[in-house]
């Protein structure tokens, strides 16, 4: 009898699903609704809450700061998204010839990308240092400068200093899929495309992108996703500073919620990313329904 | 940039020459390798010098001169860094043992046993892997006070596999997906059952896709930052990318060689791990990617 039930599929198949349901209803969906419920509410930390509304919501709207952390924080993303992507999509390009040690290549290549962030970050921290910075260094042998950069003291040379260092670590995810994207696609396209006498440009925007679109689409979505909520990166380098100018949404509902105690405020900054969050989905969405198109729709 | 992009041309490639090889292929390449590269020459180069070094503007910065283990000693007898070590370890081998196992049932039932609603609740799983930890971090830091489990490391054991079931679902997914159904059917003709099925013949082929799975993890509960963050206070329980960056610090003084030696020893591990699996950590990056 009971191995009758456990040979059901679908007993055994909810069985099955019984453990990763737990923890992820537990710790994922409950918390998910838990934020949006305390987005609602004035909880503190140690303090009860009471239900406010939409009193968060239109708070944040008007502060300043949070309006700043809302600009840099897309500022940041498209900056360092498009940037990535670019050399990213070079790099890969670049790999993709036939190169003795190609794989060795590649494996160097993910380093930054696995390598713990904090960890990453605390090097760039060090090569930003304003007294000690080698950067700064080898620019005054060369002669092109005269005093140390104040890499994160200055309001936009810190941003610049941050999306480099969010460009640095994020190239290799771009290089490594997008090389897996070209190595599908098939030499004898290019070969034909070379017999009808195509100049490498038109190579390029009609054979090369419009075969790699789907991966594009994905990858950037991925990417996107991640830079929007990156944390680590601006909470080692500068912390939010100087006065704000690097605040990303992330390290403000931390700064409010962990450092500050007001849980309900940072909850309702971090509600506040999910629009954005579905909108980078839902392009990546459009862009997987056009693979299907151009496989027949099959899929 | 546009002398580049003829570069895919793999059938083509005969028919450049040399020095323009040089130009839209080594030096660009060269170029990448060294920027990629260089933040870690600057660790280890930081790591070994020592603090008089570190404190001149005028010699040359890119050489030691007198080479020394000062900092990895003041780090490891001196600073809590090696209990650190330890939380990452234990915190990082036991998320990942706990998602991997729920990982292979829950594939498991949505890719093969086909349950009814299979297709979403695989779905449902997918936008899971899309929550950012940024956004579930002040809710879990509540639930876990809540619990009891704050500034313990089962408050980062059981919450990394938020983040690494739906992943590591989502990549053993598509190696089920590559195991002919007939081999099943087979065994189920000879009156295995269902359990049988999984351990004796699923779970054996699946094994590249189990160390993917397994060294994914295992890495990005190693980097995992916002949680550790906020959930543990005493700095004997922090893990070492939170213990690195909030410990060290101290005012204004900043001893470079102590957090660059630091920096290297916890980078270290995923290094080493990756350095062995580069294939099949490729392949669950762009497998995941791809699907």
């Amino acid at each position: 009898m009971l191995s009758r039930v456990l040979n059901n599929n679908n007993v055994l198949g909810w069985l099955f699903m019984v453990p990763s349901a737990i923890l992820l209803l537990f710790f994922l969906t409950y918390p998910l609704g838990l934020g949006i419920w305390l987005g609602f509410t004035d909880t503190t930390i140690g303090g009860n809450g009471h239900w406010i509304g939409f009193g968060n919501y239109k708070y944040l709207i008007g502060d300043s700061i949070s309006q700043l952390a809302l600009f840099n924080t897309i500022l940041y993303t498209v900056v360092a998204c498009a940037v990535k992507f670019a050399l990213g999509l070079w790099l890969a390009m670049l790999l993709n010839r036939k190169l003795r040690l190609q794989s060795l290549f590649r494996s160097i290549v993910l380093l930054p990308w696995i390598v713990p962030t904090a960890l990453s970050a605390l090097a760039f921290w060090w090569m930003y240092d304003p007294q000690f910075s080698v950067i700064s260094w080898v620019l005054i042998k060369m002669g092109l400068i005269h005093h140390y950069i104040n890499f994160l003291g200055d309001p936009w040379m810190a941003r610049l200093s941050v999306v480099i260092a969010n460009i640095w670590r994020g190239i290799p995810f771009f290089a490594i899929t997008l090389l897996a994207g070209l190595q599908t696609i098939s030499p004898s396209l290019y070969e034909a495309a070379s017999i009808d006498g195509v100049s490498p440009w038109q190579q390029f925007r009609y054979v090369t992108l419009p075969l790699l679109t789907p991966i594009i689409a994905v990858t950037n979505t991925f990417s996107v996703l991640f830079t929007f909520t990156d944390f680590q990166l601006i909470y080692v380098l500068t912390r939010g500073g100087p006065v704000n100018t690097t605040q990303l949404m992330t390290t403000l509902s931390y700064q409010r919620a962990i450092s500050g105690g007001a849980l309900g405020e940072g909850s309702a900054l971090a509600i506040m990313m999910i629009p954005f969050l579905l909108a980078a989905i839902l392009f990546s969405y459009y862009g997987l329904q056009r693979r299907a198109w151009q496989r027949g729709g099959d899929k | 940039m546009s002398e580049t992009k003829n570069s895919e041309s793999q059938g083509m490639e005969f028919l450049q020459s040399l020095p323009r090889r040089w130009v839209t292929v080594y030096i660009p390449l060269g170029v990448f390798l060294f920027v990629l590269l260089f933040p870690f020459y600057w660790m280890v180069i930081t790591a070994f010098k020592p603090a008089s070094e570190l404190a001149q503007h005028s010699s040359n910065p890119f050489w030691v001169i007198a080479p020394t283990l000062d900092h990895f000693k003041q780090l490891i007898f001196h600073t809590q860094f090696p209990s650190w070590m330890l939380n990452t370890l234990i915190v990082s081998i036991a998320s990942t043992f706990i998602s991997l196992a729920a990982g292979v049932f829950a594939a498991y039932a949505i890719e093969r046993l086909r349950f009814q609603g299979a297709k979403k609740v695989g779905l449902a799983i997918f936008f899971a892997y899309l929550v950012p930890p940024s956004i579930l971090f002040i809710p879990l830091a509540s639930i876990v006070f809540n619990l009891g489990l704050y500034d313990t490391r089962w408050a980062l054991i059981l919450t990394y596999p938020t983040f690494l079931i739906p992943f590591s679902t989502w990549l053993l997914m598509g190696y089920f997906r590559s195991i002919p159904y007939e081999l099943e059917e087979c065994a189920l003709i000879d009156g295995a059952t269902r359990w049988q099925i999984l351990v004796k013949i699923i779970l054996p082929l699946a094994v590249p896709g189990l160390i993917s799975a397994g060294i994914f993890a295992f890495t990005l509960s190693w980097n995992e930052f916002i949680y550790a963050l906020s959930f543990i206070s005493s700095s004997n329980m922090k893990t070492v990318p939170v213990g690195m960056v909030t410990e060290l610090i101290e005012g204004d003084v900043y001893h470079w060689g102590e957090l660059m030696a630091g920096a290297l020893l916890g980078s270290l591990p995923v290094a080493v791990i990756y350095s062995f699996f580069v294939e099949y950590y490729v392949s669950g990056m762009t497998g995941a990617v791809k699907e």
